[in-house]
């Protein structure tokens, strides 16, 4: 079976986030490893705000942006910069018949909307009644338009004409690695020729943080690479991101004459339930799906770790019995962009490959990050849930 | 020996199925309400519907569920249809499934009930802001609240519950969800990677504020005075669609495994067609080029002509826009022939059940070839001129079907059409 399957390049790439726009603002900040978040404006959240963009490059017609929350608007900027990378940006005929597979969260709130009622309800008569008549008088009949988790792929068709197949997975980090699990099987199956993967996210909202400070989950106070922060009790820092993939058959790929950015050889995900030790033993099970290809002189890990205390503590345990390989936590960076993370991470191991190696360690107590001397030929990709779910990437380089 | 369809691939099957809507609990029921065409659209009871324009709902209230959420209600419908089908289908044992889950399901999200829990523990006198109730999430008294409403609650919860393998798939194409999960299904044992899915499609989110929302939009129907006849796909009085909740489960699986375990088959799932829409983000293009595009690589998938289709189980919402188009869509897909081609709406007695409507709707489309029965468009009194098709008006009708095509279309320009046919040998 295996050798029936058909090879997949990625052979675009649209990332924005923290640490900028495109390719080569996230190589520039990655290769001066000085990792920053904001500390004030969410406290006592920590969170990694995305950079300023001018959304008229990639959504020209405000109407179009007026219609999107923030979350949309930064996915469907980054599936833009895509499809730009891809060569493919306004060829109608094949985005016309190319899939797309997004991994989205949703439910964007009007904060003021929701701060009136919940002020509103200990004085209110009927209280049935009150939360319906200001629903029914406050709300914007297009916000939830921007909550609809599977609006940021029809905004994409919109706007940039992708309607060859639209699905939109939802689930934290564990729908980010199925997006592009099943866009690559269905490539290598011959099901599709090529097909744009990817998401957003926008940790710049108090209502996602209170969902994940009720589970424990953020960081507070205090900002700390990824494996550094156990002496506060671990927690991410949410981060704004979209990231975007332009996934292709190599037929696809040769027969219109796009040169491949990498390789994506595998994904492998699994969903273990979490008890001690279960999550190492679930990447363990993973790395046996790829571990026969990879050659430990040129291979690093990208690793998605969020920082959430268990799942980065067993994950160490994971890399630690991998040690001749250097590991890399992009989320000291970028911050924990939940659902699109993982194809965040394929895109900067793929970003790496192009360059032939690894971008520096980030300085912290733990040790866990060396720096590579050697070229980088192969990147396994990591992404460990911070509630459930397991997933790894082998990305190559291309030649 | 193998069987394989027409273009080389694995045959995909149907073994067990269960449904849950406002017409009652399993297929029995659900198939005694539907040919009798009675409606499940009633007054809402749940809540107060005070200062709301809709209110009526085809709500499930048969099923206990607690806390009050759409999280928690479409959990419990997906697993009362995932009981019957995989009972049904008798794989694998119990609390352990030998295939993927595939669950389409609402977006998850947290309700007024939590907001105000975590409002009144902050204490606060004055103006409540996110701020308060962040502080009170950080008491860790709320812990509860991440793991129901994160976006991968239901799902996980199912795959624990029915022992699915690998990473379960929550997914949303709006209303079109359903249908998504049967393709998802139906593409992995194509793939070669399982010989079974368990496919599901639940939605439990009859609650104020997704009234609201939907009422914004102008998408419901207002005639409150008689529930019952509210929903009246392609009449010419139709004003909206009505809420409902619902959950529909299938059991996939390769022509093949199905055989070698001597299992009873359904029916076939011969194909999927799938096309976006780019027009607006909550209309489908005036032309009725992507559904009738959507409809077409259905069939070119199935390897099936206009001609070979029996029935069409309409979308057919009862919103003015949805319903022209539909008509004016499988007009020029089956020509001439489609004047007395049967096409009829389920949604005219259990309602919009949304994200849950594609599985739902395959399932009594597997039951209508099944039973060779028709089930009505009911509350059909005012004929739309501009829309001439046998609709099945009112009456259930007997009839010699092979083949049914089921169509789903969404906000966001989402459209899925599955080819569903009888067992080969029947």
């Amino acid at each position: 079976m295996a050798d029936q399957r058909r090879e997949v390049f990625i052979t675009g790439i649209g990332i924005v986030s923290a640490l900028g726009e495109g390719l080569d603002a996230h190589w520039q900040k990655l290769s001066e490893a000085k990792p920053a978040a904001d500390t004030a404006t969410f406290a006592p959240c920590v969170v990694h705000p995305i950079v300023a963009i001018d959304f008229d490059k990639q959504i020209p017609k405000k109407g179009d942006q007026r219609q999107m929350e923030p979350w949309q608007r930064i996915g469907t900027y980054a599936a833009g910069l895509a499809l730009e990378n891809a060569g493919i940006k306004g060829n109608a005929e094949l985005t016309g018949r190319m899939d797309m597979i997004i991994a989205a969260g949703g439910g964007e709130r009007d904060a003021t909307v929701d701060g009136a009622i919940l002020t509103g309800m200990p004085g209110a008569a009927d209280k049935d009644q009150f939360i319906n008549e200001r629903l029914m008088s406050d709300l914007r009949p297009t916000l939830f338009l921007a909550q609809l988790s599977n609006l940021l792929a029809g905004n994409i068709s919109i706007v940039h004409g992708v309607t060859g197949s639209s699905r939109t997975f939802m689930g934290e980090e564990p729908s980010g690695v199925d997006a592009v699990r099943i866009a690559l099987s269905r490539i290598q199956a011959g099901q599709s020729d090529i097909t744009l993967v990817g998401g957003a996210h926008n940790g710049e909202r108090k209502d996602l943080l209170m969902l994940y400070t009720s589970g424990g989950y953020t960081l507070k106070d205090k900002y700390g690479p990824v494996w550094d922060r156990a002496a506060q009790g671990g927690g991410f820092a949410l981060g704004s991101l979209g990231a975007f993939l332009v996934l292709e058959s190599r037929e696809h790929a040769q027969a219109r004459g796009a040169v491949p950015i990498a390789r994506l050889s595998s994904v492998a995900a699994d969903s273990t339930r979490r008890k001690p030790g279960a999550i190492t033993d679930s990447l363990d099970k993973l790395w046996g799906k790829i571990a026969g290809t990879v050659d430990g002189k040129h291979a690093a890990f990208i690793s998605g770790a969020t920082g959430a205390e268990a799942a980065t503590t067993e994950e160490k345990a994971f890399l630690a019995k991998h040690s001749a390989l250097p590991v890399r936590a992009t989320g000291s960076h970028i911050g924990h962009g939940m659902e699109p993370q993982f194809a965040m991470n394929i895109a900067l191991a793929a970003l790496a490959l192009k360059h032939g190696k690894l971008f520096p360690p980030v300085a912290d107590g733990s040790g866990i990050e060396q720096p590579m001397n050697g070229s980088l030929a192969q990147a396994v990709v990591t992404g460990v849930g911070h509630w459930r779910g397991e997933g790894l990437a082998l990305v190559e380089a291309a030649n | 020996m193998t069987m394989r369809d027409k273009k080389g691939r694995p045959v995909v099957v149907v073994t067990g199925m269960g449904v849950v809507t406002s017409l009652g609990a399993g297929k029995a029921d659900n198939w005694k309400n539907l040919s009798a065409g009675n409606s499940g659209i009633r007054a809402i009871k749940r809540f107060s519907t005070e200062g709301l324009k809709t209110k009526m709902a085809g709500a499930v209230d048969f099923v206990p569920f607690d806390p009050p959420s759409a999280a928690e209600l479409s959990e419990r419908l997906a697993e009362l249809a995932a009981e019957e089908a995989v009972s049904e289908a008798g794989l694998g044992s119990k609390g352990s499934f030998p295939g993927p889950l595939f669950l389409a399901v609402a977006p998850i999200e947290l309700e007024w009930p939590q907001r105000e829990s975590l409002a009144v523990a902050a204490g606060s006198n004055g103006a409540i802001t996110y701020d308060d109730l962040i502080r009170s999430a950080s008491t860790g008294k709320f812990g509860n609240i991440h793991e129901r409403y994160v976006f991968g609650s239901v799902g996980h919860h199912l795959a624990d519950k029915f022992g699915t393998q690998g990473s379960p798939i929550s997914l949303s194409t709006a209303c079109a969800s359903g249908a998504s999960a049967i393709q998802l299904g139906l593409e992995a044992i194509r793939r070669g990677e399982t010989d079974a899915a368990l496919c599901i499609a639940t939605d439990g989110s009859v609650n104020p504020e997704s009234l609201v929302r939907f009422s914004l939009l102008s998408a419901l129907s207002t005639q409150n005075d008689n529930p019952s006849e509210a929903s009246k796909p392609f009449s010419k009085n139709r004003d909206g669609f009505v809420m409902a909740e619902g959950a529909g489960a299938l059991v996939l699986e390769s022509y093949d495994s199905a055989k070698a375990r001597g299992a009873k088959i359904l029916g076939v799932l011969e194909g999927c067609g799938e096309l976006a829409d780019s027009f607006h983000r909550t209309r489908s293009s005036p032309d009725g080029k992507p559904v009738i595009g959507c409809m077409r690589k259905a069939m070119t998938d199935a390897g099936i002509t206009p001609e070979d289709v029996d029935y069409v189980n309409a979308h057919g919402t009862s919103t003015p826009e949805n319903d022209k188009m539909e008509a004016m869509s499988t007009s020029a897909v089956f020509g001439e022939r489609m004047k007395t081609l049967p096409i009829s709406s389920n949604k005219s007695m259990i309602g919009h059940t949304l994200s849950a409507a594609g599985a739902v709707e395959a399932v009594i489309t597997l039951m209508t070839l099944q039973h060779q029965r028709i089930p009505p468009t009911i509350n059909y009194k005012v004929p739309d001129p501009t829309i001439m098709l046998d609709v099945v008006p009112n009456v259930a009708r007997d009839a010699k079907m092979r083949r049914a095509i089921s169509n789903s279309f969404g906000f966001g320009g989402q459209n899925v059409s599955l080819v569903l046919a009888r067992e080969p040998a029947a």
